[in-house]
């Protein structure tokens, strides 16, 4: 993929905290650090991967990106325009271009409306036109999506989990967005209709140049789906990279111990895997580890680590890692400073 | 006799909207110190199975038939009373989620206590040491204080532990791991599993682990049972399900799942169309509205169950395609889409 000069969306430094409060007049004692600190851009047309252990802040991200919720700090830049503090109304026109999908196929539907009224929706509250009618607008869209036009009038339970999800992409596609973020799009789903969802965003993807993040936990998948991968450890990016050099030579060690946790079906060579094991879980964004996050279960530790926080650097091209002792480093590569601020 | 024999079960429930037959015609067998693995699409009856071989079926509407030998003995004729007095003795389980099978308002040494001096008659001073002895064992760090906190005050990964050591309580013989790392974060799963390899190895018992993912499956199994519609469909050691799987079903598992440990393919191959309904089970073969090869049996799947048979060495397939139609398809067709890059 070629440097293309003006990203669809760039997040600079983005920030979520969350209060936690205290007493009856909710004195701030502390704050969640959800997000902390991101920095990425997403070029038209590709997909990013955001992958990482339960609450590092994945779906946080989501929101933020969509402005679902507000940040606290950083800067969000869709098109060129910050959308970072836009109001709701100044978003409206703008949600047009930007739509999530959920990760629960069973509650993001409301039971009550028909198929049709969840996927037509979105042109009412935008007050959008079409040329033969938002029935048929509708019923092209399902079809899009592998479900039956005539399933219209149908109610949400008469469906299964993988044509949920389904109604939920109809919902996301209908007003031709520009970015989809889908959170954990198929982790609900049974293996065999995971694949028929996998496939079908990329044909999606495909067919209407869309460009995606996919926020995922699950490893495989993310490889499958994805041309770009950002790890991400409590609140913060650990590595970013192309996908064939994050999986083939990941530098960040949190990154190598994912990959060595997954279960893999080689049943031939399972007694041979090397496997690096981390001790523990991890720990709380409330009070994170001090410097590298990641220390506490680090192998690599030293005392560095403990003191000054490693800066996101590029260590190769077009791929960012933040550790004071990289793995994988191409002996060529002049690693920045530690301690120099991120660049951009 | 094998140490854990399962014969023809079949676990029904009567509903309002008709007979759900969750378990129509299983049988396995299983040794001490082996593990089998139970794969499926969800509702395929995975977990109604290891209820039956716990009892747990025992006073609900469930109509169970076929027999369970547990070490020589029968469970489905057994009296309930007696079934629990195994369970937790000679069998013990371990759930997805540790919290509802915790309970919340005593501590998790407590209850570890209270399991084994059911079943040992010890003073409370002799159980204690023993479930922090077990803490430890499960790698809970601390044991000595943290057998006093509250379920709620561990993590995840804390909690699958605890809940390990209480099913570890009284030295089971027989271990049924129900989706036991599906709610927990990838590197803290795979010390799970390390843990589960290792206990079984010191304890010899046998394993039943139940799970939707074929990695997980993977790594544990030496015996793989793949599930669907309720019976099995294919059975094998986990080379023959890896290796030469021969059930259509198993194909489409293969094709549908991503892999690290292999060049990233252009594209999966999903099964098409979703699993079946359990009350208007599809005639003939259950797989084949789905299956890709049911032109092949001129008729047949649509309208014939077919049974489950031995190709070879204890590797069972149901399926009217012929053994060599099967191997010639698995090597011809699907196993170069499996692994192009
Ligand atoms: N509204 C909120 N108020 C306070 N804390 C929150 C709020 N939303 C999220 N958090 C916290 O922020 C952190 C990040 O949560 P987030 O949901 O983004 O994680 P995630 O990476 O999506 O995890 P998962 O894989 O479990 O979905 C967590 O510690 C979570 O508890
Ligand atoms: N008490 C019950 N009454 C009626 N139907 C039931 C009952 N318990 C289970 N079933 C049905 O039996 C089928 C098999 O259920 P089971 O829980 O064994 O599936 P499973 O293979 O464990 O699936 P999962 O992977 O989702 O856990 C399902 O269709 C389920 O709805
Ligand atoms: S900076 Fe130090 S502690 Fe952090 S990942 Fe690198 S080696 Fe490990
Ligand atoms: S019996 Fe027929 S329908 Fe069933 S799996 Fe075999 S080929 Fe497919
Ligand atoms: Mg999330
Ligand atoms: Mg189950």
């Amino acid at each position: 993929m070629s440097e293309s000069p003006e990203p669809l969306l760039s997040v600079q430094g983005l920030e979520k905290h969350f209060p936690i409060t205290k007493g009856l007049i909710k004195r701030q004692v502390a704050a969640v650090k959800a997000v902390d600190g991101l920095s990425f851009d997403v070029v038209k047309g590709e997909t990013l991967g955001l992958v990482g252990e339960s609450g590092c802040g994945k779906t946080t991200t989501g929101r933020l990106i969509t402005r679902l919720l507000e940040p606290t700090g950083g800067k969000i830049v869709f098109e060129g325009r910050d959308i970072s503090h836009m109001s709701q109304s100044a978003l409206r026109p703008l949600r047009r271009d930007m739509q999530m999908i959920f990760q629960d196929p069973y509650s993001s539907l409301n039971p009550r409306h028909t198929v049709g009224a969840i996927v037509g929706a979105p042109f009412r509250i935008q007050g959008v036109r079409t040329e033969h009618g938002t029935k048929k607008a509708v019923q092209d869209i399902l079809e899009l999506v592998g479900l039956n036009p005539e399933h219209y009038n149908r109610y949400p339970h008469e469906f299964s989990g993988g044509q949920r999800q389904r109604i939920g992409i109809a919902r996301t596609l209908a007003l031709k967005p520009k970015l989809i973020i889908a959170d954990e799009p198929v982790s609900a789903l049974d293996v065999s209709i995971q694949a028929q969802v996998v496939n079908l965003l990329e044909d999606l993807q495909n067919e209407l140049d869309l460009t995606y993040v996919v926020i995922a936990h699950d490893l495989s998948v993310v490889r499958h789906i994805s041309d770009r991968v950002a790890v991400m450890y409590l609140g913060k990016i650990v590595e970013i990279a192309d996908r064939k050099d994050l999986y083939e030579s990941p530098m960040h060690p949190y990154t190598t111990a994912l990959l060595s946790a997954v279960p893999v079906p080689d049943v031939k060579r399972r007694s041979e895997r090397e496997r690096i094991r981390l001790q523990g879980d991890v720990p709380s964004p409330i009070n994170p580890p001090a410097a590298c996050r990641f220390h506490t279960r680090c192998w690599k530790a030293q005392e560095i680590c403990r003191t000054v926080e490693p800066p996101l650097a590029q260590l190769d091209v077009r791929h960012q890692v933040a550790c004071h002792f990289p793995e994988n480093v191409p002996s060529d590569a002049v690693p920045e400073d530690a301690g120099t601020p991120v660049p951009g | 006799m094998s140490f854990l024999e399962l014969k023809d079960l079949r676990v029904h429930f009567p509903t309002d909207d008709g007979l759900v037959r969750s378990v129509d015609g299983l049988s396995f067998r299983l040794e001490r110190g082996k593990t089998l693995g139970i794969v499926g699409e969800s509702g395929s009856g995975k977990s109604v199975t290891s209820l039956a071989v716990l009892g747990l079926h025992k006073g609900t509407r469930a109509k169970i038939s076929g027999e369970i030998w547990l070490d020589g003995e029968e469970l489905v004729s057994a009296s309930a009373e007696h079934v629990r007095t195994l369970r937790g003795k000679k069998m013990a389980m371990i759930f997805q989620d540790p919290l509802s099978a915790m309970h919340p308002y005593y501590s998790v040494g407590a209850q570890i206590i209270e399991a084994y001096r059911i079943h040992n008659d010890v003073s409370k001073a002799v159980a204690r040491k023993h479930a922090i002895d077990l803490l430890g064992r499960v790698g809970i760090p601390q044991p000595d204080r943290r057998v006093d906190s509250y379920p709620h005050e561990f993590s995840g990964g804390m909690r699958q532990r605890a809940m390990i050591a209480m099913a570890l309580s009284c030295d089971p013989e027989l271990l049924i791991a129900d989706e036991p790392t599906t709610a927990l974060d990838v590197t803290v799963q795979a010390q799970i599993l390390d843990l589960m390899r290792d206990l079984q190895q010191e304890f010899d018992s046998a394993l039943i682990i139940i799970t939707h993912d074929l990695g997980v499956v993977a790594e544990l199994s030496d015996d793989i049972l793949v599930m669907y519609g309720g019976k099995c469909i294919e059975y094998g050691s986990a080379e023959d399900i890896f290796e030469r799987p021969e059930h259509p079903y198993t194909w489409g598992l293969l094709g549908s799942m991503p892999r690290l440990d292999r060049e990233r393919t252009e594209r999966l191959m999903p099964i098409k169309g979703t699993p079946p309904s359990l009350i208007n089970v599809p005639t003939g073969c259950a797989f084949h509205p789905r299956c890709a090869f049911e032109p092949r049996t001129e008729g047949k799947g649509r309208t014939v169950v077919p049974e489950l048979l031995e190709t070879e060495g204890g590797h069972l397939v149901r399926c009217h395609l012929s053994l060599e139609e099967r191997r010639a398809t698995w090597e011809n067709e699907i196993k170069p889409k499996l692994e192009s890059a």
